[in-house]
């Protein structure tokens, strides 16, 4: 149950554990918090893209001399605007980078690659003109055939968008081009030698739908060039940095020239890693020399931002009657949409994660389509491999007649185990999230009717990576505390409360800002699960520094060693032999004397935060199919992970809650409708039907906590990994109920339709 | 052509502005009147981050045109709380941490009271029906129906 408003804090704390208040909850219940869309400058212009209507075209030529003869029409960018950029893929966070096609999905140079591609854009006085003046651009486009199907893509003869992409990976290297752009491997062992022991084995093929991440805030920007060619811009994204750095290197500027600020974000969910319209608008701006603003409407987001891979898989895992899994073998087809970079590295990574194997292969194939390029979404890859590996561990526990959280907790990954892609993990709470599982009450409650249980875990790494966080004591005692990793959940609390636990102040005493790319060094995005692992390690350090500096000028006014002087109890005394002999001073205190022994006090920690530790959930699902109508209803819902340490409970709870609605979204509704003409038909919220309140249960949560002994307050990061168990859990749930095992997402109400009567068919001929 | 003057009550203030015939409403109070608190999250009447109330009935901003707004009164987020004091469904949502990113928050909390006006004593299905109109992408919604209730209960005196 999640309702006590305020809860006990964890042992040794006063504000870890706590449900304290969030700083930014008040502007976020009375309309005053400032998200992409509502922020404007004086003299603003409007910014509007040109797409391409064909999936696949050759751009013969671009004529905007009409539209640009408009009056009101201030600035026009096209291919021409952007500089080609060499082929190399750098790393960014989980996914990978490549430049030359960063600056093509933003405006389409040869070819427009998917319906929706940028081609042109305008600035203009009104929103009207602008899209006058969208109409009035002469596209000379030669359509080409083009391919939406993964595995369609992978045959011979199918229309290659790219003339060079030569499979990567491959050994020798092909000599013709291809769709597909990249091979990748993970594995361990010998598995022929592996399934040779099996006394079971299982395979099956998956196929999942290309899901968007369906933040409620469309992309939106506010952009500003000056003559002397400084930058500003304002936008909503998971990393200010990241956009400094994009916009930079495809615009060819310093970056120094470019201020990005962060507005605050309506969800990311990995969407908002990536940039659309910011280079775009400054290029306008530039152009026009006055500020530009862009949205995108939510047709713009189905149509031209990153959904997440479809995929097409073969999941094949042996094991002994004992219930040990001797061999594990998968190969992943993940579409990349129209430019390499699909997460399938890390779904190879993940698929098998949770396990203790000794042979593990798994081969993954990154593949383009005339699709909008995928993005990241909430633990990339992962819940696309784990799906259909949870399906089939599942089905293996059947076969050999054992209950599917023994079968899992006879293979579970633990401290010491090596994983197949490599790295032997640390303390890891699967084992405590399965016996958790099988120790709840939902496990055991008894179903009706047409009613099944699943379960299944799930894997997530979590990342660290590049932070700096700033901290000031202000003239009274207060302090102030920047962090440069947009908050999209919360993240704001936990830092304010890491660093109020680590002065031992009250949290009011603490005001928390993002700030924009001027006010900090370098950080790596909201992403990876890091934010509150990352940011409040930094935020730990800073305050670490803020008092070793208050002991400083203490022991320069007492006149002792600066170590006969220590912080404890939210204020610093003399220590050891001196203790007692001066008053404590707090932080009001050392502030009073800060400009008389040596000015102001301040923390800054700029760190690459390592350490971060995966998350292990498992989760248990209920459903109900109506034999009438072939819908699945989710009746009950228990989701278990182990959150290191949870430093607001509520908003772990919530990442759970949140990432469990998603994967039920993925499970039964959600997918990308294309007609035979390669053009999306359902971009719109109607028709791409994310889950509302009446879809779903309450969704209970359990907290494990195994804390993550390289963070200062065992964090582990908890956003991630709950998105990654629900797509098994409820297919799951289904096979029980129904007898039937679903392979292909979503289980939407046709397709189980369908399924029932083909079974029922079956039966029927069979008497 | 020339704008439209439109006259109209936001809030319980008097407030005029210019606006285009195809204009919305929700265009109008967030362009024309600088109330950004009403957000667009699809223009197309499916998310619900515009909900205002006109005339006391909760309606999507982006459904409906900024020059039948003439003569109405209009209620948006940025007048739910009465001065300093937060209204309860403001305060439940956070004690319930019923938001993460915030932007459908606005929309949810226009919804929810006017679902309270109605039907002070709702069942857990009744907000999950009424609030079926508001999509929410981060919380899964456990949250927001548990400070619906609790809100209504607390309004009740229960």
């Amino acid at each position: 149950m999640q309702e006590k408003a305020k809860e006990k804090p964890a042992s040794g704390f006063k504000w870890v554990g706590t449900r304290a208040p969030r700083p930014d909850g008040v502007d976020k219940v009375t309309g005053r918090a400032r998200f992409g869309a509502d922020f404007a400058m004086q003299g603003q212009l409007v910014g509007k893209v040109l797409r391409s209507p064909h999936p696949h075209a050759r751009i013969r030529s671009i004529d905007v001399s009409a539209a640009a003869r408009l009056p009101g029409v201030k600035a026009i960018v096209t291919r021409d605007d952007f500089k080609d950029q060499p082929s190399e893929f750098i790393p960014a966070g989980e996914m990978m980078i490549n430049y030359r096609d960063v600056v093509r999905n933003l405006m389409a140079r040869e070819k427009a690659l998917y319906e929706g591609h940028p081609v042109a854009a305008v600035a203009a006085t009104t929103a009207a003109i602008a899209k006058q003046a969208l109409k009035l651009i002469k596209v000379d486009y030669e359509v080409l055939p083009h391919v939406i199907d993964v595995v369609e893509a992978m045959q011979p003869g199918a229309p290659i968008l790219h003339e060079d992409m030569i499979t990567a990976g491959v050994e020798p290297a092909p000599n013709t081009p291809s769709n597909v752009a990249k091979r990748v491997y993970v594995g361990q062992g010998d598995v022929a030698a592996g399934f040779k022991q099996a006394d079971v084995i299982v395979e099956r093929e998956f196929t999942t739908k290309p899901v968007h991440q369906g933040y409620i805030e469309p992309h939106a920007c506010v952009a500003s060039v000056s003559e002397d060619g400084q930058a500003e811009l304002w936008g909503t994204t998971q990393g200010q940095w990241i956009v400094r750095a994009h916009c930079a290197r495809v615009l060819g500027w310093d970056i120094s020239k470019i201020r990005v600020t962060s507005s605050e974000i309506g969800g990311g969910f990995g969407g908002k890693t990536v940039v659309y319209l910011e280079p775009i608008a400054l290029a306008l701006a530039r152009k026009a020399r006055r500020p530009v603003k862009m949205t995108m409407t939510r047709e713009e987001v189905f149509r031209a931002s990153g959904p997440t891979s479809g995929a097409h898989m073969r999941v094949k895992i042996g094991a002994r009657k004992d219930g040990r899994i001797v061999a594990a073998e998968a190969e992943l087809r993940y579409q990349a949409g129209a430019f390499a970079g699909s997460p399938v590295q890390p779904g190879a990574m993940c698929a098998f994660a949770p396990y203790d194997l000794a042979n593990v292969s798994v081969t993954g194939w990154d593949v383009v389509t005339n699709r909008p390029k995928v993005a990241a979404y909430r633990a990339p890859g992962a819940p696309i491999s784990e799906f259909a590996v949870e399906s089939v561990i599942d089905e293996l526990a059947t076969r050999l007649g054992l209950d599917p959280i023994e079968l899992r907790l006879k293979n579970a990954a633990k401290e010491g185990t090596r994983a197949a892609y490599g790295p032997k993990f640390g303390p890891v709470g699967l084992v405590e999230t399965l016996e958790a599982a099988k120790a709840h009450a939902h496990w055991k409650t008894p179903l009706g009717r047409n009613q099944g249980r699943g379960v299944a875990s799930g894997f997530w790494f979590n990342i660290g990576g590049e932070t700096s966080v700033s901290m000031s004591l202000n003239e009274d005692g207060t302090l102030s505390l920047t962090a440069g990793t947009p908050d999209i959940g919360g993240s704001r609390a936990a830092l304010v409360m890491m660093a109020a636990e680590e002065l031992g102040v009250d949290l009011d005493k603490i005001r928390i800002q993002i700030g924009d790319t001027g006010q900090l060094g370098y950080n790596f995005l909201t992403g990876g699960s890091r934010a509150t692992f990352s940011s409040g390690m930094a935020t730990v350090e800073a305050a670490r520094e803020v008092k070793k500096e208050a002991c400083r000028r203490a022991a320069k006014l007492w006149e002792l060693p600066e170590d006969a002087v220590e912080y404890t109890g939210g204020a610093v005394r003399p220590a050891g032999p001196n203790a007692g002999g001066h008053a404590p001073m707090t932080l009001e205190d050392i502030a009073g004397i800060a400009g008389k022994t040596g000015g102001p006090i301040a923390g800054y920690a700029r760190i690459n935060a390592h350490g971060a530790a995966p998350s292990f959930a498992t989760h248990i699902a209920d459903v109900e199919v109506d034999p009438e109508t072939g819908r699945v209803t989710v009746l009950r819902y228990t989701a278990i992970q182990d959150a290191g340490r949870a430093i607001h409970p509520a908003y772990v709870e919530g990442q759970y809650q949140g990432g469990v609605a998603q994967g039920i979204g993925w499970a039964l509704n959600e997918e990308y409708i294309y007609g035979d003409d390669g053009r999306l038909q359902n971009p719109g919220f109607l028709d791409y039907r994310v889950p509302v309140a009446s879809d779903l249960p309450m969704i209970d949560t359990v907290i494990v906590e195994v804390p993550n002994p390289r963070h200062p307050y065992g964090v582990r990061g908890v956003g991630e990994t709950p998105i990654v168990p629900p797509m098994a859990a409820i297919a799951n749930a289904v096979e029980q109920a129904t007898g039937i095992r679903f392979t292909d997402l979503p289980m939407s109400p046709p397709r189980v339709l369908a399924a029932l009567d083909e079974a029922r068919a079956a039966e029927r001929a069979k008497i | 052509m020339a704008k439209h003057h439109i006259t109209a009550t936001v809030n319980g203030d008097p407030v005029e502005f210019l606006c285009e015939t195809e204009d919305t409403l929700l265009d109008c109070l967030r362009d024309q009147l600088g109330l950004t608190g009403t957000k667009e999250g699809c223009a197309t009447g499916d998310c619900g981050a515009c909900s205002v109330t006109v005339d006391g009935r909760l309606v999507c901003s982006c459904l409906m045109l900024g020059v039948e707004a003439q003569g109405k009164p209009i209620a948006t987020i940025e007048g739910m709380a009465n001065g300093e004091e937060l209204h309860p469904l403001q305060r439940k949502f956070l004690e319930h941490a019923a938001l993460q990113c915030g932007v459908c928050t606005p929309g949810f909390l226009i919804a929810a009271k006017a679902l309270l006006e109605r039907s002070p004593d709702p069942t857990e299905i009744e907000v999950r029906y009424w609030l079926a109109g508001n999509l929410c992408r981060c919380t899964g919604y456990d949250k927001i129906v548990r400070a619906v209730l609790d809100a209504a209960a607390e309004m009740r005196g229960a």
